[in-house]
């Protein structure tokens, strides 16, 4: 098992996933999941950290102080000059979980100066939903999700 | 990651501390990156300007400011000394001539002027628009270039068979200044090789069937290489322009491979040297169909603004438009804006093609597109465009709706005021 999953004294369910430190720091937060890459300029607006590109899942939605939880980066190279006005906007994501390494992400995730990881253990947009409570230590490369309790299906 | 002894006292100040800055940016992001070393580079395209309203704050303390917040991601204010690797200026938010007609303020394009002016004499040459490969910067084959403007790294790479990865504003000012980009992906032969092979099953010959088949593939394979094969016709430089433009805007891709066209693939073997083929998709009417309704999110016809030149025209493509327009006026209920860079705009205006757009009431626009500067004649609701590009980002950075169509529907509905254009 690639994954510790412990019971978490107030209830909630603990997984543990393991990956590789792309920026270091530690940060918590509520996750912001999704399964589409995400554009910066033209894809955020940087003024309050929305998603704004036509058919995207989290169109509307701000990761402002959120784990943003997300496939990669696509599109413009304007990526990290609009995730770096993020930060400098005071909108920028506590922290970032991605799986797939490009040049725009990296850097984009330097100049956020945000924790950030990859290359986890398992698919972190399988294991984690918005909503999940996730502690972020980037330095060790471990990321901790606290499942928000769901209601049961009728 | 392991650094010369050059890079090394670049990075411990002992060449200034704007170096030291810009090595420490690299060596954050080589190391983000999980690259072990640098590459020299001389071929930078970055974004130096201060032409947006959210850079006015830092452009008060001065261009160094800008160039080490923006351009370096230093929290310590630099002095900027000369660009050590050859530099150019991308596409900027202002065009320095027709600021007024783009609706942008005086002080702002003072601000520009003046960026301009600062970083101009530390030797970034402003040729200020989105294709520095239209304008004398070709890079040669095997070349390690820093570029940004996804479409100009995704020609770079496929047309030219020179080597760059997507840079950002911060790394192409610290590659700017050290002559160093980490050495990852684009850089390395193995990184270059075809993983899906694309079957073009119908004609793909004009513009906008190049954009549509460019935007179609990226949705679908997102950042990896496509490798093309089947009914593409022999392309030009406008048609490669438009289809990896709209290609790095619905997706991803930095490279792709057609057959006996592109440098790195004289044949399917060489397009994928070795590689496992990932998946073969095929690219018929259907496939073109889900392209074109992506694209048009429009639903009225009236047309209030046409956008041609995303990625800035060649001067064949205001020539064809000039010759739509002569002796024709456009509609008094709509403005047409034709982009093209400001080194080509000489030629047009030698030629007389500016002076037949503008009789007929368009308006030849440099240095500068709608999507970047975000502004449009006023009170704009729809668009046209002959742009996958534009098409797809007008409408999610300023709430327009977008039509999509070949330049002969944008001209026609620049004349008429109605968007009549559809798949034929």
């Amino acid at each position: 098992m690639s994954a510790d999953r412990v019971g978490h004294a107030d209830g909630a369910t603990k997984i543990v996933l393991r990956g590789r430190k792309v920026v270091g720091g530690c940060a918590e937060g509520e996750a912001i999941v999704t399964q589409d890459t995400i554009s910066g300029w033209g894809g955020i607006n940087e003024r309050d950290g929305t998603i704004i590109e036509r058919r995207h899942e989290l169109r509307g939605r701000s990761f402002k102080d959120k784990i943003l939880v997300f496939p990669g980066a696509k599109g413009s190279s304007g990526w990290s000059a609009y995730f770096h006005m993020t930060r400098l906007n005071g909108v920028a994501p506590r922290a970032m979980i991605f799986n797939k390494m490009t040049t725009k992400i990296a850097l984009g995730a330097v100049v956020t100066r945000a924790p950030a990881i990859t290359d986890l253990d398992r698919d972190p947009l399988l294991v984690i939903e918005t909503g999940d409570w996730v502690k972020v230590d980037a330095d060790n490369g471990v990321v901790e999700i606290f499942k928000r309790p769901r209601e049961a299906p009728v | 990651m392991k650094l010369t002894d050059q890079e090394k006292s670049m990075l411990q100040g002992e060449q200034g501390r704007a170096k030291a800055r810009a090595m420490d940016l690299l060596v954050r992001y080589g190391e983000a990156l999980g690259a072990e070393r640098l590459v020299e580079t001389n071929n930078v395209a970055g974004a130096f300007n201060a032409s947006t309203p959210s850079v006015r704050e830092l452009a008060k303390k001065g261009f160094d400011a800008v160039y080490s917040e923006l351009n370096l991601d230093s929290p310590e204010i630099v002095e900027v000394p000369h660009m050590v690797a050859n530099t150019c200026q991308l596409i900027t938010g202002i065009d320095n001539e027709r600021w007024r007609i783009q609706g942008i303020s005086e002080d702002l394009a003072d601000q520009q002027k003046q960026a301009e002016a600062y970083f101009g004499r530390r030797g970034i040459n402003m040729f200020a628009t989105c294709t520095p490969y239209q304008v004398g910067n070709v890079p040669v084959k095997g070349e390690h270039c820093a570029w940004m403007e996804s479409s100009a790294v995704v020609y770079c790479n496929s047309v030219l068979g020179a080597r760059t990865n997507t840079e950002g504003k911060e790394s192409t000012g610290a590659a700017a200044l050290t002559g160093r980009i980490p050495y990852w992906g684009y850089h390395v032969t193995e990184n270059r090789r075809g993983t899906h092979l694309v079957e073009v099953e119908l004609d793909v010959d004009d513009i906008m069937d190049w954009g549509l088949l460019g935007y179609y593939l990226g949705e679908i394979v997102d950042d990896e290489i496509p490798v093309l094969t089947g009914r593409c016709h022999q392309p030009s430089l406008i048609k490669l322009k438009h289809f990896g433009a709209a290609a790095a805007s619905s997706g991803g891709v930095e490279m792709y491979h057609i057959p006996e066209v592109t440098p790195e693939a004289r044949s399917i073997e060489e397009a994928f040297g070795g590689n496992a083929i990932k998946d073969t998709l095929q690219y018929g009417a259907a496939e073109r169909r889900i392209a074109y309704e992506n694209l048009n999110c429009a639903t009225d016809r009236k047309v209030d603004f046409v956008m041609l030149g995303c990625p800035h025209n060649s001067i064949d493509q205001v020539s064809l438009i000039a010759s739509l327009l002569e002796g024709r006026k456009i509609s008094l209920n709509t403005q047409l804006w034709v982009h093209t860079p400001r080194a080509l705009r000489e030629v047009a205006d030698r030629n007389g093609y500016t002076s037949i757009i503008g009789e007929a009431g368009g308006v030849v626009m440099s240095d500068t597109c709608p999507a970047i500067s975000r502004h449009m004649p006023r009170g704009t609701k729809v668009v046209a465009t002959d742009s996958a590009k534009q098409a797809h980002y007008l409408p999610a950075i300023t709430g327009v709706s977008a039509w999509f169509g070949s330049v002969r529907d944008c001209i026609e509905a620049a004349l008429t005021g109605r968007w009549n254009g559809g798949l034929a």
